[in-house]
C-alpha cells in the first residue's frame, strides 16, 4: 500500500526512530497500564502577568521519569497590555504546543511511509476577540475562535502523499484532540 | 469421513440431550451458507435460529432499508442471483425473503425459535443450552453476526432525560420521532441516508460526522463494488492490511441503495447541518469536536488513493472526471447545540453495531471484549465465528463474501473433526 515505502526506507532518513515508536506501539498494547502517562508542569507567580512554568518530571512506562534538564518558560502579556512582554502569552504557548506536535507527527509518519522530508516550515494563525476575555459580551469565548495552520513541506513525494502526511499527523496529534475536544478540567486550591 | 464417537448416542436418546458434531448458531445468510458447504462435505450438523429466518432484516431495521450491494453481487453458495434486476438493490424485506428462498433451496436443517443461552465447553466439544432444549456437540459456529446490539457511546449517559434517544435498530420512519430537531450521530452509510429521510421528511436535522468513508456509486459508468472486488480491495485479507484494528473500526461507506452519491456535501445541500463528531456533553450543551475538516480531507485523499488503485488495474485506463475528486467543502460547523427544549429533541444514534455473545461462556475474548480469532477460526478449538467486520476479507461482512468465507472455515471444521476423530480412536485403542 505504501508504494515508495519499500524500496526507500533504508534511505530515508528523517531522524526518527520508527522501529523504537513501532516497537512501543506493540509493548504498550500488551501492556495497557504501562501507556498511562502523566505530564506536568509548576508554576510560580513572579510580577504583574509574569509567571515563570517549569516542566521536569513526568510519570509513564510504570514509574517516575525526567526530562534531561529542567525547562523553563516565561509567560507575560505584551506592552500593549500593559505589561512588560517578558516572555509569549499563554495562548502563544497553545500554539507552540500545536506547531511542535503536527511537526513531530509529520516528521514520524514522513518515516514510516519511508517519505525523505528536506524542510517543513508551518505558520499558525489564532483568531479570538477579546472581548470574550474582557467580559464585554457574553456571547463571546474566552479561547480561539478559529485556529488556522499552514505547512510549507518540501519532500521527495506527492502533493496527495504529502496531504496524506499532514492528515494522518492531525489525527495521531495529542494537541489537536486537546484544542479540538472538549477536555474534562478540575481546578483546586490548597 | 470419519464417524465420529460421540454419535453413538443417537440424536434425542438421552435426557432430552441431542447430539451432532456441528451445531451453526443463527440462521442469517452466513449460518444457512455454511450449512449448504458443511452439507457439502456431509458433516451432521443444525442451524439454530432464535426466532425466524430474516427477521433481523424484518424487524430490526428501518423501513427504507436497501442493500448498499447490487444485486449481482449476491451469490451464495448453491445459489446465485437469477432475478431480473441485476443492478437493482434489494429492500430489506426482500433480502429476508432471499434468505429464507436460500434456506429451502439448501434444504438447511434450521431449528426455528431455538434460543441459544449457554455455550460452554464440555468434555471434547460444546454443550449448548436452547430454549428448545440441550444439544452436545464437538464445534460451534457462530453465526449470529457483527450487527446484534446498537453501539451507543458513553456520553448517551450524560445526555439530559428530556431528550429522546433511539438507535437505527428501533427506527422505523421519521414520522415516529417527537417534534423538534433531530440529531443523527454517525457518518456512516446509515446516517448519511436517515439524516437525508429525516430532513426530506420536512424536519431540522444536524449530523454529527467522525472518521467516514467517502465513496461515489459508481465510477466509470460501472458501480464501485465492480471495481472494489475487480481490483481485489474486497478481497484483501486481514493479514494484508497496515492496520487491521482501524480496519475492523470503519464506518460503512457513505452509498445508498440506489442511483446518485450520497455525501456530506451532498445531504448538506438539502439542508442538514453537518457538525463534527460528538465530543463531550456539558449540561444540557452538545459539544462537537473541531476535527471536521481534517476527516473529509482525509477521506477524500483516501478515496482517490482508491481511485489510483482501479486505475492500476490492467486494461484500465481511467481518465478524468473519473479520477478527478472534488475536494469536500462544507460551511463552517458549529461545535455547540443545545439539548432539550432549547433545540434538539430526539438523538438518533447510528453509531454501529456490535456483536452479542453473553450467552458464550467460553474463555476467549480480548480485553476489550472482542472474540480473539483468526480469519474466523477462534482462539478455543472446535470454535468458529462468521460475518465480522474484516474477518477473513473486507468482504467478510457483505452476503457476497459468506462463499468464500463459509469454504474456508468449513473445511477447517472438516479437518478438526476428522483429527479429533483419529486422536480419540488412538487413544481408545491404546487404552484397549
Amino acid at each position: 500500500m505504501q508504494n515508495n515505502a519499500a524500496q526507500q526506507n533504508q534511505t530515508v532518513d528523517n531522524g526518527v526512530n520508527v522501529e523504537a515508536l513501532l516497537g512501543a506501539r506493540e509493548a504498550l498494547t500488551e501492556a495497557p497500564e504501562a501507556a498511562q502517562f502523566t505530564w506536568r508542569a509548576s508554576s510560580r507567580w513572579i510580577h504583574g502577568t509574569h509567571t515563570q512554568v517549569g516542566v521536569h518530571s513526568f510519570h509513564g512506562l510504570g514509574e517516575e521519569q525526567r526530562h534531561k534538564t529542567e525547562f523553563k518558560f516565561d509567560s507575560d502579556h505584551p506592552e500593549v497590555f500593559a505589561a512588560e512582554d517578558i516572555g509569549p502569552t499563554p495562548v502563544e504557548y497553545v500554539m507552540v504546543g500545536l506547531a511542535g506536535c503536527l511537526t513531530a507527527g509529520v516528521a514520524s509518519v514522513a518515516q514510516n511511509r519511508g517519505i525523505q522530508l528536506n524542510k517543513v516550515t508551518a505558520t499558525l494563525e489564532g483568531q479570538m476577540d477579546l472581548q470574550g476575555i474582557l467580559g464585554i459580551d457574553s456571547d463571546v469565548r474566552n479561547g480561539f475562535n478559529d485556529v488556522r495552520v499552514t505547512f510549507d513541506i518540501d519532500a521527495d513525494a506527492t502533493q496527495e502523499e504529502i496531504e496524506a502526511l499532514v492528515a494522518q499527523s492531525q489525527k495521531r496529534s495529542a494537541v489537536f484532540d486537546v484544542i479540538t475536544n472538549p477536555t474534562q478540567v478540575t481546578v483546586e486550591v490548597n | 469421513m470419519i464417524r465420529p464417537i460421540s454419535t453413538r448416542f443417537t440424536p434425542g436418546s438421552y435426557r432430552g440431550v441431542r447430539d451432532i458434531d456441528v451445531i451453526i448458531i443463527g440462521a442469517g445468510h452466513s449460518g444457512l451458507a455454511m450449512s449448504a458447504q458443511l452439507a457439502a462435505q456431509d458433516i451432521e450438523h443444525v442451524v439454530l435460529e432464535a426466532g425466524d429466518i430474516g427477521q433481523r432484516w424484518r424487524h430490526e431495521r428501518w423501513d427504507s432499508l436497501k442493500l448498499l450491494t447490487p444485486n449481482w453481487t449476491l451469490n451464495l453458495p448453491g445459489l446465485m442471483y437469477d432475478g431480473n434486476d441485476s443492478h437493482g438493490f434489494m429492500h430489506k424485506d426482500e433480502v429476508a425473503q432471499y434468505i429464507q428462498m436460500y434456506a429451502r433451496a439448501v434444504s438447511a436443517p434450521v431449528k426455528r425459535d431455538s434460543r441459544v443461552h449457554r455455550v460452554y465447553p464440555s468434555g471434547n466439544g460444546y454443550v449448548v443450552r436452547t430454549t428448545q432444549g440441550e444439544w452436545r456437540c464437538r464445534a460451534v459456529v457462530l453465526a449470529t453476526g457483527a450487527y446484534a446490539d446498537p453501539v451507543v457511546p458513553r456520553l448517551a449517559e450524560a445526555i439530559p432525560a428530556d431528550v429522546e434517544q433511539i438507535t437505527t435498530r428501533d427506527y422505523k420512519r421519521a414520522s415516529d420521532l417527537p417534534p423538534g430537531k433531530v440529531l443523527v450521530v454517525g457518518g456512516s452509510a446509515t446516517g448519511l441516508q436517515l439524516a437525508e429521510e429525516i430532513n426530506d421528511a420536512g424536519r431540522d436535522v444536524i449530523l454529527s460526522v467522525g472518521e467516514h468513508v467517502r465513496m461515489p456509486r459508481k465510477v466509470a459508468g460501472r458501480d464501485v463494488y465492480w471495481w472494489l472486488m475487480r481490483s481485489g480491495v474486497f478481497w484483501e485479507t486481514a493479514g494484508e492490511m497496515d492496520d487491521i484494528h482501524r480496519a475492523r473500526k470503519l464506518p460503512s461507506p457513505q452509498l445508498r441503495g440506489g442511483s446518485g452519491d450520497l455525501t456530506l456535501e451532498s445531504v448538506a445541500k438539502k439542508g442538514v447541518e453537518i457538525v463534527g463528531r460528538f465530543a463531550g456533553v456539558r449540561g444540557r450543551t452538545a459539544q462537537f469536536s473541531g476535527n471536521l475538516p481534517n476527516l473529509c480531507k482525509s477521506a477524500d485523499l483516501k478515496l482517490i488513493r482508491l481511485l489510483q488503485r482501479f486505475n492500476e488495474m490492467d486494461h484500465v485506463n481511467l481518465q478524468e472526471p473519473d479520477l478527478l475528486i472534488e475536494p469536500t467543502v462544507l460551511p463552517r460547523s458549529r461545535l455547540c447545540a443545545e439539548l432539550g427544549s432549547g433545540e434538539v429533541r430526539t438523538i438518533l444514534w447510528a453509531t454501529g453495531f456490535k456483536p452479542n455473545y453473553e450467552w458464550l461462556d467460553v474463555d476467549t475474548f480480548d480485553r476489550k471484549g472482542g472474540l480473539r480469532h483468526t480469519g474466523g477460526i477462534v482462539d478455543a478449538p472446535g470454535l468458529y465465528a462468521l460475518g465480522l467486520p474484516v474477518m477473513r476479507t473486507r468482504a467478510s461482512t457483505f452476503i457476497a463474501g459468506a462463499a468464500d468465507d463459509t469454504l474456508a472455515v468449513s473445511q477447517h471444521i472438516r479437518g478438526y473433526l476428522n483429527n479429533q476423530a483419529h486422536t480419540e480412536y488412538t487413544a481408545i485403542t491404546a487404552i484397549a
